[in-house]
């Protein structure tokens, strides 16, 4: 049976084994390749996205979960990179290989929605979970202070 | 920001997607050189490469369009380094391109274009090395380019060249205020038949760089902020199968049995495939591939064949220890400076000292994947792949296959890290969807797990250093022998290289000399072993260990002479002014002396391949735990000329944090030949929170840039070893310092 969900605003529909990852429906699915298969077991992050407005590992996230949500992806996050975190992000010049870094700012997004004024501490606690091999971390840190400062 | 520049071949929804494919390109280079432009060839040539956006091909590197859009070949593979923007930026500089007006595109494998001349003409990019060895070059074909352009501009305009001056995409003849656009002069630019000759005088001077030294962003990150950067993972193409390979638990063995009657009942599993060494799954989905070889698992046997089998790397450090320890013990010298020999017994005291590193694993954060796409008569095959080496990538499908090399499709893809893992000899991820695909008769694309990826790494080697210093009646250190036991690199990771090296393995054996040090007797001595377990370049390759055993013995020699470790590094460096600086540098800026309430400093200093980079660490230890906090990180790096130099505080913020991993957590072993971890709950990498504060200082200088992507990767071990002394007394000789070992150590 087909399971209905919504992706980034738009109706969507997979008839997938219900235990199926949501990030392989995704990436595969739905060519939205910008969420990244990592670790397989919701440890680096890199597939964060959001569900109903809150951050999760789609790697974690079966099918069967997903039924009726609104699922949000990095390619959702604003039309046209204008996403505060993405200027920011360009701003600092964070990236380096760049495969962790849709999961980077799909965390800090979800730091940002429930907390806009998040404190350094703050912001190194919740940005814990997403691992990023290049150590963009002290970038990271920077851009979610920029995005803050010019929201 | 705005960001002008667009790259080809690595951005799937690139909103300026050009007409030009990939192949055109392909093919247009192959036949061009400054030679053939011009000869009967041209017209083909110019055809290829002449379509409207691409333009009028100046050089096999540069072609113009009369638009104005200027495309620039990019020789390196883009794992996260910024080669993609520093190389073409050093075209575009000697052309005096308007950068706003470039777009890039990734060369395709032809070595005698795009060669890496720091590997011997391989399309290689490794060793932080791509900005060193195609500096002068790309300098050199990008000042002709600008010369042709000047040229022809003269002709038209009918005055001599030397009146004419260019700015960014413009020559100007100043005299009468006439201007022609490079895209205008590409319109009727005529290409001599060898490009001008262009003396090193006539290169720009540093001061008239508009370019290098001005930090342009980088031309990859647009796309690696909304998700559509593409890398070999994200590639699908029509009519396309997944695969999954499990391979064989110990390195060397190849599958015996087979029961595949509960992989292939898996919902979506299409076949199971005996590999030569390991066993395949093909799949309609990636899911119900790696569920077909979950499924696999215990239904396998193995041939119990390769040299690991019983390997137990705790067992095999011991006797590793024991033989560097044992000077009896034969060795091959490795580098000799003086007459260590001769001088070491004549030495009035002497100290000794053994350290100790595990094996490290990459763990780029996207697995090793590929896609391949074999002919159905088997004679040709395109890949997508996340690659370091275009030749190896290229070389071993067409070898496994039986066809010529330019029957082989690269699409080197943007690489979600590299840190030496993908430019091995025998492409092992790539080979996995060349066979899959052969099988299949259909495009196939192979994803490893995150275990396979851990289970099959290829890694740093263990190594187990012996270390005795001689020193003269006034106390100066006059003799050093460094001995030096260490799982083989290069005969397993790349034979061809290795043999093209006489037998050298530098990837277990670099950065073992003193180099800046000025110590007049020393020798350093390798103890060859191969214990069968698979072996790779890790960033920082061999320095990340022999720098860890060097520095920390510097820092114990100093304690035992009661000098400042950092005044005694200063000593030795008497002859390396560039040392000299970064060294006094870093030390001020981390007030090197200050005493810090429960916190201490520990410095060390590294000549990487004439990068001169110098780090103090600020640390505190829980003693009831044994976790080590690195509170900061100071360092200080002279790489030359820094032709990003943002880019160089942003490589050196990572090469810290991948020190800091290899320091204090990053390890691998095995038992039976197998390697005991498997995902980042048992081989933890740096998190945020677990990293310090880093305050670099790029030290600019006029030398020959020199490398910046690793360079402070083997600070870090010692520079803690160091601080963890200052501050408990107690001397750390084995990485990494986990918090079993530090409290071990504490007693």
């Amino acid at each position: 049976m087909a399971i209905n969900f919504t992706v980034n605003g738009k109706a969507a529909s997979s008839d997938a084994p219900p235990i199926t990852p949501l990030l392989w429906v995704i990436r595969e699915d739905l060519k939205l390749t910008g969420t990244k298969f990592g670790c397989g077991t919701g440890l680096c992050g890199a597939c964060m996205v959001h569900i109903d407005g809150t951050r999760a590992f789609s790697c974690q996230t079966q099918m069967s979960e997903v039924a009726g949500k609104s699922v949000t992806t990095i390619e959702g996050l604003s039309p046209d990179s204008s996403h505060p975190l993405q200027k920011a992000w360009l701003a600092e010049q964070v990236p380096q290989c760049g495969y962790c870094q849709s999961g980077q700012i799909m965390s800090a997004a979800d730091l940002l929605k429930q907390n806009p004024k998040p404190t350094r501490d703050q912001i190194i606690e919740h940005m814990s979970t997403n691992i990023c091999r290049c150590g963009t971390y002290q970038r990271i840190v920077r851009a979610v202070e920029r995005a803050v400062r010019e929201a | 920001m705005t960001q002008h520049v667009t790259i080809e071949n690595l951005t799937a929804r690139s909103p300026r997607r050009r007409l030009l494919s990939r192949r055109q390109v392909m093919i247009g280079a192959a036949g061009l050189s400054f030679a053939i432009a011009v000869g009967v060839d041209r017209r083909a040539a110019a055809a290829v490469l002449g379509s409207e956006r691409s333009g009028k091909a100046l050089s096999p590197w540069v072609s113009i369009a009369p638009d104005g859009t200027i495309t620039i070949m990019s020789p390196a593979t883009e794992m996260g380094q910024g080669s993609l923007t520093s190389l073409p930026l050093i075209i575009a500089e000697e052309l005096d391109a308007d950068w706003s007006k470039v777009r890039i595109v990734t060369a395709p494998t032809i070595e005698a274009i795009y060669g890496n001349p720091g590997f011997g003409g391989m399309m290689y990019t490794a060793g932080s090395n791509a900005v060193t060895s195609y500096y002068r070059p790309l300098r050199v074909f990008g000042a002709q380019v600008r010369r042709v352009l000047v040229d022809n501009a003269a002709k038209k305009l009918g005055v001599p060249a030397e009146e004419l001056s260019t700015e960014p995409s413009t020559v100007v003849h100043a005299k009468s205020g006439r201007k022609l656009s490079y895209g205008e002069i590409a319109a009727f630019a005529e290409v001599p038949e060898k490009p001008p000759e262009v003396k090193p005088e006539a290169l720009k001077k540093p001061s008239e760089f508009r370019l290098i030294g001005k930090d342009v962003p980088r031309v990859d990150l647009p796309g690696k902020v909304n998700g559509s950067a593409r890398y070999a993972i994200d590639v699908q193409v029509p009519n396309m199968l997944y695969g999954a390979v499990l391979r064989a638990p110990v390195e060397g063995s190849v599958p015996d049995k087979i029961d595949d009657a509960k992989a292939k009942v898996i919902a979506g599993a299409v076949k199971i495939v005996r590999l030569p060494y390991g066993v395949g799954v093909l799949a309609d989905t990636p899911w119900a591939a790696f569920e077909a070889r979950r499924a696999l698992t215990q239904s396998v046997t193995w041939s119990r064949t390769g040299t690991a089998w019983g390997f137990d790397s705790d067992k095999g450090m011991e006797r590793f220890a024991a033989d560097a320890k044992d000077v009896a013990r034969g060795a091959t010298e490795w580098s000799k400076v003086g007459d260590p020999r001769g001088e070491m017994p004549k030495a009035s005291s002497t100290l000794e000292a053994e350290y100790r590193c595990d094996y490290a694993y990459h763990a780029q954060m996207e697995p090793l994947n590929a896609i391949a796409s074999v002919s159905p008569s088997g004679d040709s095959v395109e890949i997508w792949a996340g690659t370091q080496s275009q030749t190896t990538a290229t070389e071993a499908p067409a070898k496994l296959l039986g066809i010529p090399r330019e029957k082989v499709k690269l699409n080197d893809m943007l690489m979600g890290g590299g840190f030496g893992r993908r430019g091995n000899r025998d492409v092992d991820f790539i080979i996995d969807a060349v066979l899959l695909s052969k099988e299949a008769g259909r495009p196939v694309k192979v994803m490893w797990t995150r275990e396979d990826d851990v289970q099959n790494g290829r890694f740093r080697p263990i190594s187990a250093h012996y270390l005795k210093a001689g020193f003269d009646p006034s106390g100066k250190l006059a003799a050093w022998h460094h001995r030096i036991a260490v799982d083989r690199v290069g005969p397993y990771m790349d034979p061809v290289r290795y043999q093209q090296s006489g037998g050298k393995d530098f990837i277990a054996m670099l950065g073992a000399d003193l180099r800046g040090y000025d110590v007049p007797h020393q020798l350093v001595e390798q103890l060859y072993r191969d214990t069968g377990v698979r072996t790779n370049p890790l960033r920082g390759i061999s320095f990340t260990a022999n720098r860890f055993a060097t520095e920390t013995f510097l820092d114990e020699i100093a304690l035992k002479r009661g000098i400042d470790p950092v005044k005694f590094r200063l000593d030795l460096l008497k002859n390396a002014p560039r040392g000299v600086r970064v060294v006094e540098r870093v030390a001020e800026m981390a007030s090197w002396g200050k005493r810090r309430e429960g916190r201490a400093l520990g410095f060390a200093f590294l000549d990487y391949s004439g990068s001169q980079v110098a780090g103090i660490a600020e640390v505190s230890v829980d003693r009831r735990s044994g976790e080590i906090k690195v509170h900061n990180f100071w360092c200080t790096i002279d790489c030359g000329v820094p032709v990003q130099p943002d880019n160089v505080v942003a490589q050196t913020e990572s090469s810290i944090v991948s020190g800091l991993g290899l320091s204090l957590t990053e390890r691998i072993s095995i038992k039976n030949g197998v390697v005991e971890q498997s995902n980042f709950y048992d081989y933890r990498v740096p998190r945020m929170n677990e990293v310090p504060a880093m305050h670099i200082e790029v030290i600019a200088t006029d030398n020959h840039p020199t490398g910046v992507g690793q360079m402070a990767t083997p600070l870090i071990a010692p520079a803690i070893s160091s601080a963890v002394m200052q501050l408990t007394g107690v001397r750390l000789r084995h990485t990494p310092f986990t918090p079993e070992r530090v409290k071990a150590a504490l007693g």
